[in-house]
């Protein structure tokens, strides 16, 4: 098979932040927790390769432990998603038209009617801002999304003849639903997973951005842009970072889709003789 | 007039090449016939003539349509070429119109485009009339009809009214009747045929039917692997079969595999007065539920060893009969018995009843999980077993259904893309073998396939009823497969089983005027003394 | 077509009734009493108990759950716990900067869409394409609240062409308002632009493998025309679906963006309700934003019946 170069690209920049975000467990060049006055708003330079905060905090140890929180917010958040969501979806067209899927798809329209900063701003004005609210408020927005796109998918596998095969074979729909119509999902879900994946890393900068995401100390992405606002116009630099950090990890994340969607593209690969 | 003239046409995708050194010539009013098995290259002859080719083709040859060379001109020039002087009807009536547009905007714009200066009112009048040719009067089917208001034949009708609407000279149709029933077929082709004769036109025919041709064609093409194996006046082509590749064709197409008449008289299948509703969506929000009668009180037997074919045309409810047999639909009346124990339906499943009966379906292509290997796809009836066999039995029973049907036991290992259509075909007959079961339902088992892979799947099942003495149910639209392959037949219409007999009986004199109009459509090859 | 109609506007009413139940509970289950917290922890048991009876606390949440809705469906808000204002007042005062904000985000975003994705994708697998797509790409990946602050970097703070933030009102003139709206909703619109000419291309580029295309050209219509006249209004369905969901993130999005430009909107009351907790406003705000989602929605389901007739019969 081609090298496909979304694909390469992709991974590289995942691969990047991935890695920073596990060495930062080991290993980061400063302390973020010890202020140093003495050192703020510098430029960056060898010391601080990416300069140095109002706090004087390493903006690369913030950076890396940012990708840290963002990656594992994502994560979590898109585990649920899909934990629930495909679920959900698998159930409502093994029982198309029935009372089941009709609960199911009303749910995921009101879900929908709440965009996930909204369910944010709820769920922070019940129980406080916190990174698992941010989780928790991500997740609930990807369950339908799984959902959907699982019920949608898995209605037109249920049409095909091996699924005639299967029933005649004496398999009930949960049987087929796991031994034929998941593996035939699979490749579809990769993708919209990396995709909801980097939508869930924006929607987590935007959520601790405003404040409702990550508290403090746990350094983040949106807020470190936030922290940057006031002072934008005389150190510039200390929104370039963080902004450019969560930039490349969206993009890796979205060319890795189209990778794995070009790869797995059944127009390309069923070979029809 | 020559309308056609093609000489040395040689085409290539992407440098994999599609046609090599193709002549050939059509004139005004005749008909030409394009024959061929998939992969044989005709659509892309087709295409080719009208410059519709896929992006990384090329050409290379002489291609003449009324005199201009094809392959020279400019694209505005082929844009008005095309519609105006040679047209094409395709295959699949279905996708081929614009859901978004009506029947009477779509035939005008094929006026409009290539005569601005007439009005749309002007335009939509010419539409009529066009239609009307086409057998489409107006009182029945207005201008402002969608196409998803009409039925494939009719649909089929409108893309040859806005193929014809400029009295193209030169008219292309690329399976025109392949996606439709046969009573059906009979009429479109009488139509192309007719059409050909008033607007004196040159029609190119291009199917893979060796009968529809036949009744069609003045003069013969046929193809193989891009190539032209023989063509000529197709009296003599039929006559003589020349070439061994047209011989090898025309008998596949009337392929009569060797088969023993049953001798039993025990029945195996019974079922009496099976009814089938479906619920259709409500029509207002507090009407009554309305119902779909898909399988109208059905009963018919099935002796121990027997073929018996079931034929209807699309829509007549022999696939839910099958499945109701299979014990895969909800029924709301009547009894069904194997063996004289009774078939359940719906949820419920009775193993030790569904484990004597296995299916084998149309689509070699949508028929097996992609993901699985095919020991896994054939061994899955095992799961009809109370207690699952153990891996040795299983293995031993994968590669003796594998030899049974003419495939290798490494074929086990393999994915199924890496599988043909008959090879697929095969394997879904191994799978339907595993269990050892006495009653095989063939539903269109072999609509999907090319008449040569046809007959050898044919061959298979008239030596594996033999060899282990099984019954089939085998559910065509296709009459002459069931005529070759089966003892007595069932004619369903509209739910209901309107004639049954013995098949040679049916076919030579049918009772009913259903039947007899189904016969009377269906393409005959003509007789040949050589073969 | 009116059966249609009327099962959408059904599931529209059940929608809300829905929405508000949850929008209500969540407010309901929060610790902590607004009265007790208005008036500060020395307040006495009879004032907090009085401020209760004045606010409606003290009956059953069932009944101001109904109060609540027949309220808004007459207008009537309620009253802030913080300001003693009527909160439909605050309301209408900040959605005329949030409303047009999202409105000209949205068209903007379409203004650019439609034509990038369209050139994008007929002219599929070229360099423009290849070109274009990338730029989308990285439109994408940018959160738009960081594009926003590089716009205040670049046109506020170098050049000066806008200022950095705040909205003067609309009294000063209509160019005025718009112009402090111009660079947030440029930033809000943006990245939304990059996702709708991707939806846009993808879209027709599916149509433009279906078989009528091939028959329209088989009529004798050249590339442009076909797409034109056949292509566009079909690849329409998915692009609806996506404007539909646009709108509810660009209704989120302008309560970020406005953080950014210090716009007195929607956004910013919200926040200000939650730290104060003045929930009623909190409350009402969401079920406004999800009223308006749950609407865009109803009238894209609309849009799709005026696009395709075999919706038209069916329900």
């Amino acid at each position: 098979m081609k090298t496909n170069r979304n694909l390469v690209v992709g991974a590289a920049l995942t691969g990047f932040f991935t890695i920073a975000a596990l060495i930062s467990f080991l290993w980061v060049p400063y302390d973020i927790e010890a202020l140093n006055i003495a050192d703020r708003m510098k430029t960056p330079s060898f010391s601080h390769l990416l300069g140095t905060d109002h706090f004087g905090r390493d903006i690369l140890s913030m950076v890396m432990i940012g990708a840290r929180t963002s990656i594992a917010v994502a994560l979590v958040a898109v585990g649920i998603g899909m934990g629930l969501g495909v679920p959900l979806g698998l159930a409502a067209a093994a029982r198309k038209g029935s009372l089941l899927d009709e609960l199911i798809g009303r749910g995921n329209d009101l879900v929908f009617a709440f965009p996930s900063l909204l369910i944010a701003i709820l769920i922070t004005a019940t129980f406080g801002p916190s990174a698992l609210n941010a989780i928790i408020a991500i997740g609930i927005f990807n369950v339908p999304v799984f959902a959907r796109l699982t019920r949608g998918s898995a209605l037109s596998i249920w049409k095909r003849d091996f699924i005639l095969a299967a029933r005649v074979s004496g398999k009930n729909s949960a049987q087929i639903s796991v031994e034929h119509i998941l593996p035939n999902l699979s490749s579809l879900l990769i993708v919209q997973g990396t995709i909801q994946f980097s939508l869930a890393i924006l929607a987590e900068a935007a959520l601790s951005y405003v404040g409702l995401g990550a508290q403090p100390p746990t350094p983040s992405w949106g807020r470190m842009l936030a922290d940057s606002q006031t002072m934008i116009s005389l150190a510039p630099h200390l929104a370039l970072a963080p902004g450019l950090a969560i930039v490349f990890t969206v993009l890796g994340l979205n060319l890795l889709g189209d990778g794995f969607r070009d790869v797995f593209d059944p127009r390309l690969r069923r070979g029809r003789t | 007039m020559t309308l056609l003239e093609i000489e040395g046409l040689s085409l290539s995708i992407n440098g994999s090449p599609i046609l090599k050194d193709i002549s050939l010539s059509l004139k005004q009013g005749r008909i030409l016939g394009v024959i061929g098995e998939s992969g044989s290259g005709k659509s892309m002859t087709a295409f080719a003539i009208m410059q519709l080719l896929p992006s990384g083709s090329k050409a290379t040859g002489h291609l003449r349509v009324l005199g201009f060379d094809m392959l020279a001109a400019s694209e505005d020039d082929l844009c008005k070429m095309r519609g105006n002087d040679v047209s094409i009807v395709f295959q699949e009536p279905a996708t081929a119109l614009n859901p978004l547009k009506t029947i009477g905007d779509q035939v005008a714009e094929a006026i409009l485009i290539h005569e601005p200066s007439t009005t749309r009112a002007g335009a939509q009048v010419r539409a009529q009339t066009t239609l009307e040719r086409c057998e489409l009067p107006a009182e029945q089917f207005p201008l402002t009809l969608y196409p998803h208001e009409l039925s494939g034949g009719q649909r089929q009708r409108v893309v040859i009214a806005l193929a014809i609407a400029l009295r193209p000279k030169l008219l292309i149709a690329d399976e025109p009747t392949t996606a439709l029933d046969v009573t059906t077929q009979a009429e479109v082709l009488q139509l192309l045929k007719r059409l050909v004769t008033e607007d004196q036109m040159g029609l190119m025919l291009v199917s893979h039917d060796l009968a529809v041709v036949a009744g069609m064609a003045d003069d013969i093409v046929i193809m193989k692997n891009g190539e032209i194996v023989e063509s000529g006046v197709a009296t003599a082509v039929f006559q003589q079969l020349r070439h061994p590749y047209t011989r090898a064709l025309y008998a596949a197409s009337e392929h009569v595999p060797d088969r023993t008449p049953p001798r039993s008289t025990a029945r195996l299948l019974s079922v009496t007065n099976l009814v089938r509703d479906y619920r259709l969506p409500r029509t207002a929000l507090f009407a009554a539920p309305q119902y779909f009668r898909a399988v109208d009180h059905v009963s018919f037997d099935i002796f121990k060893g027997e073929s018996l074919g079931l034929v209807g045309e699309s829509g007549c409810g022999k696939s839910t009969l099958t499945r109701a047999i299979l014990g895969l639909e909800t029924v709301q009346g009547g009894e069904m018995y194997l063996d004289g124990m009774p078939i359940a339906g719906g949820r419920h499943v009775d193993r030790k009843i569904r484990r004597r009966m296995q299916a084998v379906f149309q689509d070699p292509y949508g028929s097996f999980n992609p993901r699985h290997r095919v020991d896994r796809l054939i061994s899955e009836p095992f799961h009809l077993y109370e207690e699952p066999p153990s891996s040795d039995e299983k293995n031993e029973a994968v590669v003796g259904a594998l030899r049974a049907v003419g495939l290798s036991p490494e074929d086990q290992f393999k994915y199924i893309h890496e599988f043909s259509g008959g090879q697929r075909q095969r394997i879904a007959i191994a799978r339907a073998l595993i269990t050892q079961p006495e009653l095989i339902l063939l539903d269109e088992a072999t609509s999907a396939l090319d008449v040569s892979i046809r007959a050898q799947i044919l061959d298979l099942l008239a030596e594996l009823a033999n060899s282990y003495g099984l019954t089939y149910l085998f559910i065509s639209h296709d009459l002459s497969v069931v005529r070759a392959i089966t003892d007595r037949v069932l004619v369903m219409r509209d739910g209901r089983i309107v004639e049954e007999g013995k098949t040679e009986q049916v076919f030579s004199a049918p009772q009913h005027p259903y039947t007899r109009s189904l016969i009377d459509a269906s393409p005959v090859l003509p007789k040949n003394a050589n073969h | 077509m009116a059966r249609y109609i009327l099962t959408r506007l059904l599931s529209l009413l059940i929608s809300l009734t829905v929405a508000s139940a949850v929008i209500f509970a969540l407010i309901e289950i929060i610790p902590g009493d607004p009265a007790a917290f208005m008036l500060g922890i020395n307040a006495q048991d009879d004032t907090i108990a009085a401020l209760r009876a004045e606010l409606g606390l003290d009956t059953s949440p069932l009944e101001r759950y109904f109060g609540w809705v027949s309220g808004m469906v007459t207008g009537d808000f309620g009253t802030s716990y913080t300001y003693r204002t009527p909160i439909s007042e605050m309301i209408a005062e900040r959605l005329w900067i949030s409303l047009p904000l999202a409105l000209i985000a949205l068209a903007l975003s379409t203004l650019i869409a439609f034509p990038v994705g369209i050139l994008a994708a007929s002219k599929r697998g070229s360099l423009t394409d290849t070109i274009v797509m990338g730029f989308t790409q990285l439109g994408v990946a940018i959160p738009n609240f960081w594009f926003a602050m590089l716009m205040v970097l670049v046109f506020a703070i170098n050049l000066r062409w806008f200022s950095a933030g705040g909205f003067p009102g609309w009294d000063e003139g209509l160019f005025t308002g718009l112009k402090a709206l111009t660079l947030p909703a440029i930033s809000l619109a943006l990245p939304q632009a990059s996702i709708l000419a991707r939806v846009m291309r993808s879209a027709l580029v599916d149509t433009l493998d279906e078989d009528f295309m091939r028959t329209a050209r088989a009529k004798g219509l050249n590339r442009r025309q076909a797409i034109q006249r056949h292509a566009l209004r079909n690849a329409m369905i998915p692009v609806l679906t996506i404007i539909g969901l646009q709108f509810s993130f660009l209704l989120a999005g302008a309560i970020i963006i406005e953080n950014v430009f210090f716009l007195p909107g929607l956004g910013r009351l919200v926040f200000q309700a939650i730290s104060q907790r003045d929930l009623i406003v909190v409350e009402s705000v969401v079920m406004l934003l999800v009223f308006a989602v749950i609407v865009v929605n109803f009238a894209v389901d609309i849009a799709y019946v005026l696009v395709d007739p075999r919706l038209r019969r069916q329900g």
